[in-house]
């Protein structure tokens, strides 16, 4: 054996480093080099859109912006409190649709039917969903109810987030359903209960962190998209009357300020996106501390 | 569905344990809703799209006039400048994307700096879009401006660099999409990555092999089908992006070669015109809408049966 192995190569046991074995160390470090540097760049839009989200937004930041509307064009002061509680209204009537159904459905195919040929439609239902560009649950909404009742309405924005919201909710809560172990369904069963306790005393207490935290990050998204709002709930300068007239959101808000030629307005748009972003920020770490504090 | 607290008849119990389960009934409705809402989706718009689907068949997709006080449509700028566009935010994150995929599945740098890194791409995907947009206008429509001077300027002959350089051009929007699909890109090609079984990596060890020879030759190829599962899943998400794009890119319906004039996106287009469009308006942008959720939903569709053939295959091995 020694000698085939020293016939193969006779600087095998000598520590000598060979030409290509210093080539090759060379070449794993530039490697490991270019591979950090590029990880670290991804710092930079970040650290870029903070900055500038703090130095452009702050320096508005005042109490009137939470309680004023907007201004008109050119002119200054006032604030975005009508679009702060639109965001929040259209993404509770989008809450109220889509986590019912969200949550109810994973039940189903997590619960009642696994395997059936439903439950399997509905996964990929609900993957082709998350796919769906967010602008396509706007043109929806403006097919299905600004058309019909023909005006712009916090009920169509509400619809196009609830479809937004649908596949992230569903995912999340099957995620969490399966999360719960069999051995507490078994035991329920064992002591008598039916499907339906254990469903509502058992699977859903032990599940429900789990299912909160996918219904927050789809608070947290939702709130952040304007796509969906531009033609559906559309803006307003004004304080909403009813759920069925134009209503101003944060998004849409910053969409309109952001290409007018006025420096005021402008600025009103970073303060607003500074805003926005402490939302979904906020919405986002809930979540995940709901999700912690469990687990 | 109180607690029972005294004595109940037996015959009870039995009827409301063999009686329907009105909840197992419920929940059937919500799973039918959650199936027939992407049914009435696609529905709606191809209803509201039918005048115009009628009126220009499939010429509308070849048609690159978009003039709507002449009632002429046809979107094949947009459809050109919406396979451009996430090309090449593609081009820019997918290598990027990868590495920060392989940093955080290997051990470069201690746990902390990984774990920040993490963190920061999973910030940059919760900025909203139109977050994304309005720091776009002012911070990268300026730099794409010197740079686009510049580039035209000496390489103005090639066409794809080609004067005159505006801000809202093809460039700048794949620049900023290629910043909002890299968490997607990331974190499947990092799930892939982290997948791939331990005893690959130390057998490669075992044979003599560098960490960049066990990544290149044994790790990369085994997570493969993933890491191209991400960049086709994050190709779908830059096809359907729409506010940073209709802010960026100029939505213009003329058709260049070059990098650094305006484009149009679908998305942009219908984000741009729908308030107020009116009559065949409206129709054919249901139809350019149409058009848009066939194709996100093709490459999504495709992207997933790749990222399930790739987890098959991986189970296999483990």
């Amino acid at each position: 054996m020694s000698a085939v192995t020293a016939k193969a190569d006779p600087d095998f046991f000598q520590n000598t480093e060979s030409r290509k074995s210093t080539l090759r160390a060379w070449g794993n470090r530039t490697l490991s080099t270019i591979c950090i540097v590029l990880s670290l760049l991804t710092l930079v839009p970040l650290i870029s859109i903070i900055f500038l989200l703090i130095k452009n937004g702050a320096p508005l930041l005042s109490w009137s912006i939470f309680t004023e509307l907007p201004p008109a064009a050119g002119m200054v002061g006032g604030g975005f409190a009508n679009a702060i509680i639109g965001t929040f209204v259209m993404v509770g009537i989008g809450l109220i649709f889509a986590a019912p159904i969200g949550v109810l459905s994973a039940v189903y195919i997590n619960e009642y039917n696994p395997y059936g040929r439903l439950s399997n439609t509905v996964r990929f239902v609900a993957k082709l969903l998350t796919g769906i560009p967010s602008i396509i649950c706007g043109v929806f909404a403006f097919a299905a109810i600004v058309a019909t009742t023909g005006t712009f309405s916090a009920w169509a924005g509400g619809i196009a987030l609830a479809v937004l919201m649908l596949p992230t909710i569903l995912l999340t809560a099957e995620q969490a359903l399966m999360g719960v172990q069999s051995a507490f369904r078994e035991a329920s069963y064992g002591l008598g209960a039916t499907k339906f306790q254990t469903i509502t005393r058992v699977v859903m207490p032990d599940a429900l962190p789990a299912i909160m935290t996918g219904i927050m990050l789809a608070v947290a998204r939702a709130a952040g998209e304007t796509a969906p709002l531009i033609f559906t709930a559309l803006f307003s300068q004004f304080w909403a009357k009813s759920l069925q007239e134009p209503t101003a959101s944060l998004a849409v808000l910053i969409y309109n300020f952001s290409t007018v030629p006025f420096p005021h307005q402008i600025q009103m748009a970073w303060t607003a996106s500074l805003v926005l972003v402490a939302l979904v920020t906020i919405a986002n770490v809930t979540a995940q501390l709901v999700f912690t504090k469990k687990h | 569905m109180s607690e029972p607290t005294k004595p109940v008849n037996p015959d009870d119990i039995q009827e409301f344990r063999s009686g329907m389960d009105f909840f197992r009934i419920l929940c059937w409705v919500a799973a039918v809703c959650a199936v027939a809402i992407l049914a009435w989706i696609v529905g709606e718009i191809f209803q509201a799209a039918w005048p115009a689907i009628q009126k220009f068949g499939f010429g509308f997709m070849t048609d690159s006039a978009w003039v709507p006080n002449r009632e002429r449509f046809g979107v094949a700028p947009f459809l050109i400048g919406t396979a451009v566009s996430s090309l090449i935010a593609i081009l820019f994150a997918a290598p990027l994307g990868i590495a920060i995929a392989i940093f955080l599945s290997e051990d470069f740098l201690p746990v902390p700096i990984r774990q920040t890194i993490r963190f920061v791409v999973e910030m940059l995907a919760a900025i909203p879009s139109v977050v994304y947009g309005l720091w776009g206008i002012f911070v990268i429509i300026p730099i794409m401006q010197v740079i686009g001077a510049w580039a035209s300027q000496h390489w103005g002959g090639v066409p794809l660099f080609a004067g005159p350089a505006y801000g809202n051009s093809m460039l700048t929007a794949s620049v900023v999409l290629a910043i909002m699909i890299l968490p997607t890109i990331t974190a499947i090609s990092r799930s892939a990555l982290v997948a791939v079984p331990k005893t690959l990596r130390e057998g490669a060890y075992a044979l003599g092999a560098t960490r960049w020879e066990a990544i290149l030759g044994v790790i990369l190829p085994t997570a493969a089908p993933g890491i191209v599962a991400s960049v086709i899943l994050a190709m779908g998400r830059a096809m359907g992006e729409t506010m940073a794009v209709a802010m960026l890119i100029g939505n213009s319906s003329r058709l260049t070669w070059s990098l650094f004039s305006p484009a149009g996106t679908l998305a942009g287009l219908l984000a741009n015109q729908f308030g107020e469009a009116e009559g065949m308006q409206v129709s054919s942008l249901m139809y350019a809408a149409l058009i848009l959720v066939a194709l996100t939903l093709l490459v999504n569709m495709a992207g997933e049966w790749v990222l399930r053939y790739f987890q098959k295959q991986t189970a296999g091995i483990r």
